[in-house]
């Protein structure tokens, strides 16, 4: 880099810096406010920061486009660049991707969750391509010495027709970099009209890669040198590692490593321990050599308060709990709702339904077993991640040292669905690379890096588990069959309470209540639409009895609850429901299935219809499914309609995620439940956690995408919770048999095969 | 420590490894062939498929002593990456994360060597062992279907 041109409208939102690259190139960035806050305050107050620098015009006109976040298969490594490409008006085949390093001053939001990455990055990335678009036009004007507003772009090249001249983007660099940027509120972005490679259903950029085995995984992560380790935790959370027969260990073939790692002090983030839980470390050359070693390794555990607890008795205090306060107003505070008079309702109401449903701990089991790869030398520590949520702070707090000591790599990751929001395998690494390293330093021997990987078992046994969930619910009719209270009662095991969940707002009476269930010492966390995947099963499922119960068709009693929003009641959803949009897709859906005619349906085979408002996109689906005498289910097939705004960035990799919805769905409902005893999980593999596979998936999955004026938001979250209710409600239509409790196995069902 | 002479996608290599080692460590660790994912290491998921002979078999469950016939993996499959099924899958834009997609890919393979024109049932009987926690099964079964018939998407 040679000259590092300021941006002039030091006072925007948001700036380009442009910087020429050797050899002619150039490099073009984006700055934002939240880049500038970081290092206190506006423009002028010390060096800038390192810029996010996009875009590289390389020499023979091909460009380096970077993606910022981390992929776990959910598409953003093509779609953000993307935007950026399409703005910039090359052509995708001039483009080659570059991951981006986990870097706060250069990045904004370099995370996967929440289905963030469209609306946070959408008009940024747009911009970021537009700077260099303009940048290159007025470069052109400089040179021809004509209007700018005479130029085109296309393909790489600046065009100007009145006097039949043409330039590529790359022998205009450097005179570009030598002009101001332009501000991006005075960027002219695309007429969606215009667009050639934002909407095109591109293939992924990693697809040559993934299909002839390139090692691209975190898993594949080879380095010279490198030793591999196994970290065996206590079986029950919260357990700590008393002695271990180490010296055993390090007899057998290939270990060069073992070693207690002690339980953490607290004082990490959020109170969390600053450091991996307790366990034994075994690290050799080869990592099967450590993980045979297991078999001979003898912990004496002190597994804790924990081991008292089991899934048994977080049930029995459920039904105490419900039996004693179900029907007791909110005190108030946590998430609780108390709209109108619920009990006066109830009292007045010509028919009450009553029904309790029960959801469970799930685990995520990404297909990639957890890992990671780190080496600490000289006080620094170099990681490389597949965490959705890469954190230089929680490794640096492992290892002992500044986050500013660490520098951290994002890799591809074998599937996230919330598992890799947390990032305990990249504590445990920076934890034991560290102590690999001290040893090898006071043994005089050099550093090594060193990988660490799960098997499969200590992924299952330790998740931070979906919750599951105990639901009391009552809803009362009145004689015309108008839904007129509402009630949710959550025996809590750290559960998501849905007190803003549909039909708040469109019930008079809506009340939501809940207790914890304690001691409950399960770790918990977010999994794919992780406030309404197990929610939207039991909501959706008891909004079909009530519609049943009332003799309505199900689907249109959700319509008609929705286009009557209850005066001065708090709207459903939180955050913007908008009761237009969520009638915009099941009237969609109903269409796209003809629902109105399942009636001609054969016997044993009928419709049922679900729709979420989750992580701003509205997803409803109908199902159509066939339940043999002897509860084998089939999924015949599956209509979705979705509305997540106006564009949909790369619609192959949005219907793929939208089908794969509907899969990972019945998963959750036939055969995916974690239990516990005696403190410890007891599932140990996909033998006892069985995804759903090819033999059991519908011919056709249906996705069509609205597209309305809204701004476009993610979809990796919505597609999923709407999938459970709507086959469940199926299997009820079919059969006559309301299913409340998850997963079906549970209750003598199969899938047909 | 025992030698173990094998071929692999072509090319003969001679391992020194214990016989109780998986194949799939033998090809990650010892060769280096990294396409062959660990999954399960228990024959549960089918991310580990390579072929033995013209077989797919789990590699994480396959011992390096009872491997006795040449051994394909993903990254022999083809020279060029051009096999007809990789093209279908890149056609199609078939993965997600894509980690289980190179058991896909070998298994697939294998079924089009037996049947050419597989029916969705024969499909599904044969890539039911192997998980894509992404759900792309619907892609990968029209990719199958592509590649069978020498169509282009």
């Amino acid at each position: 880099m040679t000259t590092v041109k300021k941006p002039s409208e030091m006072d925007r939102r948001t700036f380009l810096q442009v910087t020429s690259v050797a050899g002619g190139g150039l490099m073009i960035a984006l700055y934002t406010p939240e880049l500038l806050a970081q290092r206190g305050g506006g423009p002028g107050n010390g060096p800038l920061p390192l810029p996010s620098s996009y875009i590289t015009i390389n020499p023979d006109n091909t460009f380096t486009i970077v993606a910022q976040n981390p992929e776990t298969g959910q598409g953003i490594k093509t779609a953000l660049p993307q935007l950026i490409a399409d703005e910039l008006d090359v052509d995708w085949s001039q483009v080659t991707i570059k991951q981006a390093d986990y870097d706060a001053t250069k990045y904004v939001s370099q995370t996967e969750g929440g289905s963030r990455a469209i609306p946070t990055h959408y008009t940024r990335m747009r911009q970021a391509g537009a700077g260099g678009r303009a940048l290159m036009i007025a470069a052109a004007a400089q040179q021809w010495n004509v209007p700018a507003a005479e130029l085109t772009t296309g393909s790489g090249m600046v065009r100007h027709a009145g006097s039949n001249r043409s330039a590529t983007y790359a022998s205009l660099a450097a005179r570009a970099a030598t002009l101001t940027p332009p501000a991006p509120a005075d960027l002219r972005l695309k007429d969606p009209k215009e667009f050639k490679i934002i909407g095109k259903g591109l293939g992924g950029v990693e697809n040559m890669a993934i299909t002839t085995g390139k090692p691209i995984f975190s898993i594949d992560v080879s380095l010279p040198g490198m030793l591999s380790a196994v970290f065996e935790k206590c079986p029950v959370f919260g357990g700590t590692a008393v002695s271990a027969n180490l010296d055993e260990i390090k007899k057998l073939p290939g270990i060069r490593h073992a070693f207690i790692v002690p339980a953490p002090a607290a004082g990490g983030r959020g109170g969390a321990p600053a450091g991996p839980a307790s366990g034994v470390a075994i690290v050799a050359d080869r990592w099967w050599q450590a993980q045979n070693a297991r078999k001979s390794l003898k912990v004496v555990w002190d597994e804790g308060p924990v081991a008292t607890q089991s899934s048994a008795g977080y049930a029995a205090q459920a039904q105490q709990l419900s039996a004693a306060k179900a029907s007791q107003k909110p005190a108030g505070g946590g998430q609780s709702a108390d709209v109108g008079d619920v009990d006066a309702a109830f009292a007045s109401a010509a028919k009450v339904v009553e029904a309790s449903y029960t959801i469970p701990l799930l685990s995520h089991a990404p297909l990639e077993p957890q890992n990671s790869t780190a080496h600490f030398k000289d006080g620094k520590l170099e990681i490389w991640s597949p965490s959705q949520i890469p954190s230089p702070a929680q490794v640096a707090g492992s290892a002992g040292i500044q986050a500013g000591d660490v520098l951290m790599h994002l890799v591809r990751a074998g599937g996230g669905f919330g598992r890799r929001l947390n990032s305990d395998y990249d504590i445990e690494v920076a934890k034991i690379a560290r102590m690999v390293s001290d040893e090898r330093v006071a043994a005089g021997m050099p550093t090594v890096p060193v990988k660490l990987l799960w098997t499969r078992e200590d992924d299952i046994h330790h998740d931070q588990y979906r919750p599951g969930g105990f639901h009391y619910f009552k809803a009362g009719l009145d004689s015309d069959g108008k839904m007129v209270a509402f009630r949710d009662y959550v025996a809590s095991t750290a559960s998501v309470i849905p007190a803003n969940e549909f039909p708040r707002g469109f019930v008079a009476n809506f009340r939501v209540s809940s207790d914890a269930v304690t001691p409950f010492s399960v770790p918990t966390g977010a999994m794919r639409a992780p406030s309404t995947n197990g929610v939207s099963f039991v909501m959706q499922s008891f909004v079909d009895e009530v519609a049943i119960a009332a003799g309505k068709d199900p689907l249109q009693f959700r319509l008609d609850l929705l286009a009557n929003p209850v005066a001065g009641a708090p709207a459903a959803g939180g955050g913007g429901f908008n009761a237009a949009r969520a009638r915009g897709v099941l009237e969609a859906v109903r269409d796209m299935s003809n629902w109105n005619r399942r009636a001609s349906l054969p016997k044993g085979t009928a419709q049922g219809c679900a729709f979420q408002f989750a992580h701003a996109g509205y997803v409803a689906y109908v199902a159509e499914v066939s339940v043999g005498a002897d509860k084998k289910l089939k999924i015949n097939k599956a209509w979705a309609a979705v509305d997540v705004g106006r564009q949909i960035v790369n619609p192959s990799s949005a219907t793929n995620l939208v089908q794969g919805g509907f899969i990972e769905a019945m998963s959750h409902l036939m055969a995916w439940e974690i239990t516990i005893d005696k403190g410890r999980v007891m599932q140990n593999n996909f033998g006892q956690y069985q995804p759903a596979r090819m033999m059991q998936v519908p011919p056709m999955i249906e996705v069509k995408f609205l597209q309305t004026d809204y701004d476009p938001t993610g979809l990796g979250e919505p597609a999923l919770p709407p999938a459970l209710p709507a086959i469940t409600n199926a299997v009820f239509a079919a059969t006559g048999v309301r299913i409340r409790n998850l997963p079906l196995v549970r209750e003598g069902y199969s899938w047909s095969t | 420590m025992p030698s173990y002479a094998l071929t692999v996608n072509g090319q003969r290599r001679t391992v020194d490894v214990p016989e109780d080692m998986p194949l799939l460590w033998v090809l990650r660790d010892v060769l280096d062939l990294k396409g062959t994912k660990f999954g399960c290491g228990a024959a549960f998921c089918g991310a580990c498929t390579v072929h033995v002979g013209n077989t797919a078999i789990r590699s994480c469950s396959t011992p390096i002593s009872k491997v006795n016939q040449p051994v394909t993996t993903i990254e022999g499959l083809s020279a060029d990456g051009n096999h007809p099924l990789q093209v279908a899958w890149r056609d199609i834009d078939v993965p997600q994360c894509g980690y289980c997609q190179a058991g896909q890919l070998m298994t697939a393979a294998a079924l089009l060597k037996t049947t050419p024109k597989p029916t969705d049932a024969q499909i599904a009987t044969a890539m039911t062992g192997n998980v894509c926690r992404c759900g792309t099964y619907m892609r990968i079964r029209e990719a199958i279907h592509a590649a069978a018939e020498g169509r282009r998407a």
